[in-house]
């Protein structure tokens, strides 16, 4: 990387080359955002496929959210590559053994088959509603996503709902694979004693669909309360309920890799022990398993079991969120930073000094990690998650 | 089928949309990977040439006795006989191509001791000296021959 | 005798022609025409190394030619390969003190005394050129590769800078060229065994420590030397098909 040298921060031995940290940042935000949009996508498919009706309210917004996320998931990407442009070689050239070839056909897949082609054909009536009704560039606009299409008869209604059931479907497996694969890449890694095992892309899943959920149950409620609009309790209870079950999954799989490698103890055990009780200490031990665990796990359990008050609950569900969110971010941090702070001579430990304005440093992190509100924003107004209360809105104010 | 028809037009703009980004990305496919992609392997063959490409900095032994057969006749029987020319005297490829381009001045105390200080961790059979014992400071070359160091003199 | 000028001339002419001829054809029998160099043939060969533990001295002369010769930046975080110094005490194999200042680039100060019960030893580390290379596994596109004769090269021009291969590499000998962002190892100087050259670190080695060794040519030395020697790799679990083989090799060497 770009910062000056970092030998004054090797402790013990590690090889030469391995001194500076290859993947930064921005490579803990990539599954961090593949995962919300996983995670979102899930939540999306428990109305559409396992007819939870429960949580409709949120179903477009789980859709709308995931493809903001989606848009923006290759940015990190592009600004960590030597070079970026030659990144449609994995277009060209996939090397079919490589798990990280998948990503452009996994991604294109995803965004263009699954996401968008849903968003598409549950908006379309509206879309074309909308451009019936606008003039001038919103008109052009709202005719350009219609693709020209006018009929929105119950006949096409009905296809598109059957069809859109349909692409739920195959997204499933399709979010399963977005995220998987990029655990995966780390599990995959032989030469790499933290990254590799086979736990891994299932707890990167699991922890990406508690991440999901979290993010759509807390923007569900902050954008209710801004817009000045009830929050529909059963709807949020039924969301904070699969978040607990997800998280428990989640917390268990975890605990059995760790319990795993303390039993096992393999050459790399001590190197890494001594890793996470020091350099790894804040970030593992206080934030991910602390704050970012056990705490929104307390806190949801404590809802499932006691019958709380609405804004009790309301107040919980927004705490856990946030912890939750912060925790799954650390995860990611300590997995993707964990993994280059120590040698693989297992004598040595190194330390990662991120810079702040510079391509791969905290101020682009942060860019790209708001950007997807702002194109969440963009969405929301183009396309309204909840057009039957826009009317009672505005006819009650008529 | 006439109802899918009739009604599912925009599902075939939807198909059309696909189907022409598909074709866009296999004509894109065809003009875009290297020719020679894929003749040995997965990679551009193009690669080995591009590997065998760098100029040359250390001409060999060999290209150094085609004029200076005399050092070869001079470590007969020396353990310094496996000693590559480079080894000592650095980088020489220039001065092979162009003899006009005169060879780095070597500094012997330097070069000597650079193998041959005692250090811990050499293999305990190898020649090796604590230069203040052993010459009290005095220049090796005044009583080793560099080509022959088994043999006393200068060089 | 007599002779007419003409035919003086005519005679001494062709003779003259005829000694300039037959010189030529002397010369370029005797000493040899000038050989069009025998075009590298890649499939004739599987190249290997050797590293001989019980000879390497620690002098440094293989990191410090390899940098010259292949341009490698001179900063102590990019070697194509360096040399570790290995200080094992009594039964500890898995807490040795190792250490390489600067790769070994200055060679090594001094650190440890005589006779202090312990062994301390050198080891020269490089590429291994896997034949199962967990790098080229995972590169994405096809920018690293195992050449036709055993070498696992990099396309510079085509290597997009992800870095998976850097992370793939149980050994640490990959690294990213600060200068043309993409990645760089040691390449068994390509350039100079594709022309009947040693590479830079086997030609500047003065113990012999360093061999490289062509598993294809029946008549190559280093089949005697695998018969005669119990060599080992580095991390044999990890089942790379590593192609660099210590002989000598302490069990407490990462």
């Amino acid at each position: 990387m770009d910062a000056p040298t970092l030998l004054h921060a090797v402790q013990g031995y590690m090889y030469p080359n391995e001194v500076d940290l290859q993947w930064s940042i921005l490579i803990v935000l990539y599954p961090f955002i593949t995962g919300l949009v996983a995670g979102a996508f899930i939540l999306a498919s428990l109305e559409r496929v396992f007819n939870v009706a429960a949580v409709k309210p949120t179903y477009r917004l789980a859709l709308l959210t995931a493809l903001a996320f989606l848009l923006v998931a290759p940015l990190p990407l592009q600004l960590h590559l030597g070079h970026p442009e030659r990144s449609i070689e994995m277009y060209l050239t996939p090397h079919t053994s490589s798990a990280m070839a998948m990503f452009g056909f996994v991604y294109l897949w995803y965004l263009m088959a699954v996401l968008v082609l849903e968003i598409w054909l549950d908006y379309r009536k509206d879309i074309v509603l909308a451009a019936r009704e606008s003039v001038g560039w919103r008109r052009t606009l709202y005719r350009l996503l219609a693709l020209g299409s006018d009929n929105i008869s119950p006949g096409a209604l009905a296809i598109d709902d059957k069809v859109g059931r349909f692409v739920t479907i195959i997204g499933i497996p399709s979010a399963f694979l977005l995220h998987g694969y990029v655990g995966f890449i780390f599990g995959s890694v032989k030469a790499n004693p933290w990254w590799s095992t086979p736990l891994m892309p299932v707890v990167f899943l699991f922890s990406a669909i508690v991440s999901g959920i979290a993010l759509v149950m807390l923007m569900y409620m902050a954008i209710r309360f801004l817009k000045g609009r009830a929050i529909d309790m059963p709807c949020v209870d039924t969301i904070a309920r699969y978040f607990f079950y997800a998280f428990l999954i989640d917390f268990s799989l975890e605990m059995l890799d760790l319990i795993h490698r303390i039993y096992e103890a393999d050459e790399s055990f001590q190197s890494l022990d001594f890793m996470v009780h020091t350099r790894l200490y804040l970030s593992q031990i206080v934030v991910q398993i602390g704050l970012g665990t056990l705490v929104p796990l307390a806190m949801l359990a404590l809802t499932q079991l006691v019958r709380l008050s609405e804004a009790a609950r309301k107040t919980f569900y927004a705490i856990a969120g946030t912890l939750t969110l912060v925790g799954i971010f650390a995860m990611r941090w300590n997995v993707v930073i964990g993994g280059q702070l120590f040698s693989k001579s297992f004598l040595g430990y190194t330390s990662y000094k991120m810079a702040f304005a510079t391509r791969e440093g905290l101020l682009p992190a942060i860019v790209l990690l708001l950007l997807p509100f702002g194109i969440l924003a963009v969405l929301l107004f183009l396309l309204p998650p909840w057009p039957d209360e826009e009317e009672t809105a505005t006819s009650e104010a008529a | 089928m006439r109802r899918l028809l009739r009604d599912g037009g925009h599902l075939l703009r939807v198909a059309g949309l696909f189907a022409a980004g598909i074709a866009a990305f296999v004509v894109l496919r065809g003009i875009l990977v290297p020719s020679d992609f894929g003749r040995f392997g997965h990679y551009r063959a193009g690669a080995l040439a591009d590997n065998a490409k760098r100029p040359v900095r250390f001409a060999g032994k060999t290209a150094c006795l085609d004029c200076h057969g005399e050092v070869a006749d001079a470590q007969k029987g020396s353990r310094h006989a496996n000693v590559r020319c480079e080894a000592c005297h650095g980088p020489l490829a220039k001065h092979a191509d162009d003899p006009g381009i005169a060879p780095a001045k070597l500094s012997a105390a330097h070069l000597c001791l650079t193998c041959h200080r005692a250090t811990v961790g050499r293999p305990a059979k190898f020649p090796q000296v604590d230069p203040e014992e052993h010459a009290g400071g005095v220049e090796c070359t005044s009583c080793h021959r560099p080509h022959h160091p088994e043999q006393e003199g200068k060089s | 005798m007599t002779l007419d000028r003409r035919a003086f001339f005519g005679t001494a002419g062709k003779y003259l022609i005829v000694t300039a001829a037959t010189a030529k054809v002397i010369e370029t029998f005797l000493a040899g025409a000038t050989p069009e160099p025998a075009a590298y043939a890649a499939a004739d060969h599987w190249w290997a190394m050797i590293l001989d533990i019980e000879k390497c001295i620690g002098c440094g002369n293989c990191v410090r030619a390899c940098k010259a010769e292949n341009d490698v930046p001179l900063e102590a975080e990019y070697f194509r390969t360096w040399v570790e110094r290995y200080h094992v005490r009594g039964d500890d194999l898995e807490h040795p003190d190792v250490d390489s200042p600067n790769g070994g680039y200055d060679g090594f100060p001094d650190k440890y005394s005589a006779g202090d019960g312990a062994r301390t030893f050198f080891v020269p580390k490089l590429c291994n050129h896997c034949a199962h290379s967990p790098c080229v596994q995972v590169c994405p596109v096809g920018a690293t590769f195992v050449s036709p004769d055993g070498v696992v090269l990099v396309d510079k021009s085509y290597c997009l800078g992800c870095r998976y291969c850097v992370q793939a590499c149980p050994y640490g000998c990959r690294f990213i060229d600060p200068r043309t962002h993409t990645v760089d190892k040691c390449n068994l100087c390509y350039h100079r065994i594709t022309k009947g050259l040693l590479p830079a670190c086997v030609e500047n080695c003065p113990t012999g420590s360093r061999m490289i060794g062509d598993l294809r040519n029946p008549k190559d030395p280093i089949h005697a030397f695998l018969r005669e020697h119990k060599v080992q790799v580095l991390k044999p679990q990890m089942a790379t098909g590593s192609k660099a083989f210590y002989n000598g090799l302490d069990g407490s060497v990462r």
